[in-house]
């Protein structure tokens, strides 16, 4: 499951990957015509649309591939980085940049890819754009805190418009196949006789729109990965079909008197009731931890038996099939839930007899297990229990 | 003259794939402005080590425990973008020392524009945190807010101001 800094790749192997990308990167942009400013202002003026024809489809391109990659479990987005918004600062800088592109006829990386081909220009923009971040650093405690301003973190745009991933990347389809039809209209109108649009096969170009906007329908109804995999295994068909293991209040408070090194409880419970009652030798996750990765290395250990421990059993089973998705093994859980745990051991009134002949053995052991547990839980309870790597997102952007 | 460029759809999605590649490899965007900062922060450090130290906003990329600047992911990419435009500028015949300007503007005016032009985006890419490439392709690649909002920025004071900066790109007697 990508992505794959730090592990597998290291930081060091990761330079190497940034040049190799970086060469697809110039060679494509380059072959696309970007290393002429001619080319790059006539996006402004209406008499070459190459510049928005190539940035949107790569822009959806890689949109609709972040989704499926997604989807298919192939890729955490949870863990890609997504550039946070300082909104003022982000529109104050968009629009100097806007400037800068109408005067210089480049933004950096298409003045890269002209300067290496020998554009002078592009070069001089090059050496104007180091004077701009020098006159930036130098000028920096005039705007030092318009610059940390308004900030709203990684806001990811549908949230942001209040709307599902998949209707917005469906919305953002049909504007840009709606703009490349406007736009080769007024590219045509503008310059009649060299319009970059004249070359196309408009019986092509229509029916690979109409494509586009097809699979944008589909994703309109596709849930990612994680609702997906949730809903899986919350189905009851699903969970009646697939038979988990079990473990009993008693066959619990017996290993865990016996401080059996191979268990380890994983508490799904709210961090307040856990926190209340930890468990001894137990963790606190939340379900949705299961898909990360900094609980991977105990998940993946497959002599440890892991119980699962939440309020209630139904909890347990939508966890434990989750894990088991997920490709994890060696799972119980616990049967009754917490709740029959803390009612026939831990917090019991009193034993119920059920009339048979081992109610004597069984209220004797439930009484001192009770006992034992009530002393391990005051002794362990620290709250240095929670000591997972921290899992952190990748830094990016410029 | 005639030089052919890819059909742009299929550059575009060529062009999708590689930012596509990069996520899913290293879980990050591409970008350019960034390489600037780290050149300029290297170039301050070394010729003027403790004006740079002392600096508000450089200073916080130098010190102990920080990578040198010039380790760093984009730097890397960058030089890649250099290797792989001058490749496609072998292998399509475009290698020409050359200034490419609008129609009315002759060279050496084109290059006190480009060094404008380069200065402004250069400056407002540090305010944006990216510029067209880092903020606004890589961004609305991972449907990030930020991202649209400057790419809304950008072309849209390309086009308020296209208007007034038209002698540097069109040729009035033509219309264009």
């Amino acid at each position: 499951m990508g992505p794959f800094v730090p592990e597998p790749i290291s930081e060091q192997l990761n330079l190497v990957v940034a040049l190799l990308l970086g060469i697809g990167f110039g060679f494509v942009l380059e072959q696309a015509g970007f290393s002429s400013s001619r080319r790059l202002a006539g996006v402004f003026y209406g008499y070459d649309f190459t510049v928005l024809r190539v940035f949107f489809t790569a822009a959806v391109t890689a949109m609709i591939g972040v989704i499926l990659l997604s989807y298919f479990g192939l890729l955490d987005t949870d863990l890609i980085f997504v550039n946070p918004m300082w909104l003022y600062p982000a529109i104050v800088g968009g629009i100097i940049m806007g400037f800068g592109f109408i005067l210089g006829g480049y933004c950096p990386g298409t003045s890269l890819c002209a300067a290496a081909i020998g554009k002078v220009d592009a070069m001089f923009f090059v050496g104007g754009g180091l004077l701009g971040v020098l006159i930036f650093g130098e000028l920096f405690p005039l705007y030092k805190g318009f610059f940390v301003s308004s900030a709203l973190g990684s806001v990811k745009v549908f949230q942001s418009l209040g709307i599902s991933q998949g209707l917005f990347a469906f919305l953002m389809i049909a504007m840009a196949v709606g703009a490349f039809a406007v736009t080769t209209r007024i590219e045509r109108k503008v310059a009649p006789d060299s319009a970059p649009s004249l070359a196309f096969s408009g019986f092509k170009h229509t029916a690979a729109g109409l494509g586009v906007l097809a699979l944008g329908g589909v994703l309109i109804f596709l849930p990612d990965y994680k609702t997906s995999l949730t809903r899986k295994t919350t189905n009851p068909a699903f969970i009646m079909a697939n038979p988990v293991v079990e473990m009993t209040a008693d066959e619990l408070a017996f290993r865990l008197v016996d401080l059996e090194p191979q268990i380890k409880i994983l508490d799904l419970r709210s961090p307040d009731a856990y926190t209340k009652l930890p468990l001894p030798g137990s963790v606190n996750l939340a379900q949705n931890d299961l898909f990360g990765r900094e609980w991977s290395s105990l998940l993946s250990q497959r002599r440890v038996k892991k119980v699962l421990v939440a309020e209630d059993e139904a909890s347990e089973r939508t966890a434990y099939l989750l894990a088991c998705q997920l490709g994890y093994e060696n799972f119980v859980i616990l049967k009754g839930g917490f709740l029959d745990f803390d009612r026939t051991i831990l917090n019991s009134a009193g034993y119920v007899p059920m009339g048979n002949r081992w109610d004597e053995d069984v209220r004797k052991f439930r009484e001192d297990a009770k006992l034992q547990l009530q002393k391990m839980i005051a002794d362990n309870k620290t709250p240095a229990n929670k000591t997972p790597k921290k899992e952190k997102s990748i830094q990016g952007g410029c | 003259m005639k030089t052919r460029y890819m059909n742009p759809y299929l550059a575009g999605f060529f062009l999708g794939l590689v930012l596509l590649a990069t996520i899913f490899i290293t879980g990050r965007g591409l970008g350019a402005s960034g390489a600037l900062k780290d050149i300029v922060v290297a170039t301050l450090a070394a010729v003027a080590p403790a004006h740079a130290e002392k600096s508000t906003f450089f200073g916080t990329f130098l010190g102990a425990g920080k990578e040198y600047p010039l380790k760093a992911w984009l730097i890397f990419e960058v030089a890649g973008v250099l290797i792989g435009a001058f490749l496609s500028g072998i292998i399509s015949d475009r290698l020409k020392v050359v200034t490419e300007t609008g129609p009315q503007v002759r060279t050496k005016p084109r290059w006190l524009f480009a060094v404008l032009g380069g200065a402004l985006f250069g400056l407002g890419a540090q305010f944006a945190r990216g510029c067209t490439s880092g903020a606004a392709l890589s961004g609305m690649a991972v449907l990030s807010t930020a991202g649209f909002v400057t790419m809304i920025a950008i072309f849209g004071t390309g086009y308020a101001v296209a208007f007034f900066a038209r002698r540097l790109w069109l040729n009035p007697k033509e219309g264009r």
